[in-house]
């Protein structure tokens, strides 16, 4: 820094510890209360210690279900979160990755009017266009299947744009030299742009594998079916505010279980997740 | 762009289009035409018949006291949500930004709320919040506050706002730490030769050059409070109490829910396209502000 201050950094250390107090301490608690039995919770005694029921509650929470309730065990709403968020990243990878191919390296009819096509639909959220999107996904049979929680989700344009982006940046030379040693587009394809790509599709990848897990609105109109549902909606069923019988200890196992795998890929892939969240908004 | 156009595909460039243009097609525009078209059209009560009414459903729709209700909650929570979350992003960027141990680990916790659902998000703030068992309601009901969000409609507006501001915090944090790397050290050891302590040199030097950051988080949180909150507010309240926390969002997805009105639904999804169609466009001024700069 530009000049020696005598207390050292004490200020932005104690600013930084209060953010991360902040920000950890409700994730604490979730975990702490997932290892306590209800009673307790339910009596406001609940200690900022862990306690002794943790197995036997995440038992409860992923396999065997409860009796209190009809509710279906939190582990197959793993399973449907699990294919929704991997189904959604490989899924607009795929299709943006080819399409931002045709467009910056080919000539065709109508080149420009498919991307601007395409560019458009960075402008609406699927929350806007809820309901008439849910009536074509029940027109088209696709309620409570995979392809109705993943299709509609992946229609937006923002990894075409990054792809199309990065593209551009490869020197037209490359392409020649792949051209003179005899090479397709769909040999240029895989063997020079695939191999470049790699960092931009694993920032993508983190990204949308994210943006997947957390979808609220679209599964919750989308399933009907306990076994379709995905953990981030099926959590709304195990609380409810009005009702002294929330079973809390399974409320907060499954929102540690419903965070722990996207966060565990922010934090284990943070370099790959900040360049996707900074290029990916641009 | 234009020269880069290197291989002639007339039958392989159509294929690799195909997949998106189709999803695009399918789940993009026929939908948006399709709440467009609804917007215009009344239905009668059996739903047997429709007619074409013009304006007619915007109208009623901007005589019903609910809906400005609604423009009044939307403003009041968005305003607080970005207020609150733009300040402590980038109180804590500042803080970051200095040479100091450890901001590898500091900013390692401060992303996690990131990658946290907004509906999860909201049930760890309902844990805290909720009265008689929740460890800040019962500290507040000992500090004779009578806390109570699921009757209070300003406790719960209380607690949704806490919850979506926590939820956004990582994003503008990272956001603020990139553009405050991005100045260049030059320019602040300039002004500290010329004397200007640091409060001052924040204020004169620093933030004007963080206003592009700045202006650009204030759409994306706009954006982000208008629509990626809804989880948060169906699992804390569901738009109560007394519709207290009932946001523009949130009504079209209650309306449609209860089935009654189509064209009024569509309608309401109308303004918010065109809401986030602005929104949109003042986001990518700023993008070739930036690319020409």
């Amino acid at each position: 820094m530009v000049e020696h201050r005598r207390f050292g950094n004490l200020l932005p250390h104690i600013v930084l510890l209060i953010g991360v107090a902040i920000v950890a301490f409700p994730v604490y608690l979730a975990v702490i209360g997932s290892t306590h039995n209800d009673v307790v919770i339910s009596n406001g005694q609940m200690p900022l210690y862990p306690g002794s029921h943790g197995i036997e509650t995440y038992w409860k929470t992923i396999v065997s279900g409860t009796g209190k309730t009809t509710r279906e065990p939190v582990g197959s709403m793993l399973i449907s979160s699990l294919i929704m968020a991997v189904g959604i990243a490989v899924g607009k990878i795929a299709i943006s990755i080819i399409s931002a191919y045709a467009v910056v390296f080919f000539s065709f009819p109508f080149r420009m009017t498919t991307f601007w096509i395409i560019f458009v639909t960075l402008m609406l959220p699927v929350e806007v266009r809820i309901f008439p999107t849910y009536k074509i996904a029940s027109d088209l049979h696709l309620l409570d299947s995979y392809s109705g929680l993943i299709l509609p989700l992946i229609a937006s344009a923002t990894a075409t744009l990054l792809f199309r982006q990065f593209f551009m940046t490869i020197p037209k030379e490359l392409v020649e030299a792949s051209k003179m040693d005899g090479a397709g587009p769909i040999r240029f394809f895989f063997d020079t742009l695939l191999p470049l790509s790699m960092t931009n599709i694993a920032a993508l990848f983190v990204i949308l594998f994210i943006y997947g897990w957390n979808q609220y609105l679209w599964p919750l109109l989308i399933t009907t079916r306990d076994d379709m549902q995905t953990i981030v909606i099926g959590i709304k069923k195990i609380i409810d505010v009005k009702d002294a019988l929330t079973e809390w200890s399974v409320a907060m196992a499954t929102a540690v279980l419903a965070m722990l795998p996207p966060v565990a890929v922010v934090v284990l892939m943070q370099r790959l997740f900040v360049k996707g969240l900074i290029e990916t908004e641009k | 762009m234009e020269n880069r156009a290197i291989f002639s595909g007339r039958l392989l460039a159509p294929l690799l289009v195909l997949p998106q243009l189709a999803v695009s097609l399918i789940f993009f525009y026929w939908p948006a035409a399709q709440a467009l078209w609804q917007s215009f059209l009344v239905q009668d009560a059996f739903g047997l018949s429709t007619e074409f009414v013009w304006l007619e459903n915007y109208v009623a729709l901007l005589k019903t006291p609910e809906y400005y209700h609604s423009i009044g909650v939307t403003f009041v929570f968005s305003t607080l949500v970005v207020a609150f979350s733009l300040a402590i992003g980038l109180l804590l960027a500042v803080m970051a930004n200095r040479n100091i141990k450890g901001v590898q680990i500091y900013r390692t916790f401060l992303i996690i709320p990131y990658a946290v659902a907004p509906a999860v998000a909201s049930v760890l703030f309902i844990f805290m919040f909720q009265p008689g068992l929740g460890m800040i309601a019962r500290a507040l009901q000992r500090a004779g506050i009578d806390w109570n969000p699921v009757l209070n409609g300003n406790h719960a507006m209380i607690l949704v706002v806490i919850a979506a501001v926590w939820n956004q915090i990582s994003y503008n944090f990272l956001f603020f730490l990139a553009g405050l790397q991005a100045i260049p050290k030059s320019v602040i050891e300039a002004a500290a030769i010329d004397g200007a302590r640091p409060w001052r040199r924040f204020w004169t030097i620093v933030f004007p050059l963080l206003s592009p950051t700045t202006f650009f988080l204030i759409v994306v949180n706009i954006t982000y409070a208008f629509f990626n909150t809804l989880g948060i507010i169906d699992t804390a309240t569901e738009g109560g109490p007394n519709a207290a926390t009932q946001t523009l969002v949130y009504k079209v997805f209650q309306d449609g829910k209860a089935g009654a009105d189509l064209g009024s639904s569509a309608a309401q999804s109308v303004i918010l396209m065109i809401i986030v169609i602005v929104l949109t466009a003042v986001q990518f001024r700023y993008v070739e502000k930036k690319v020409h700069y």
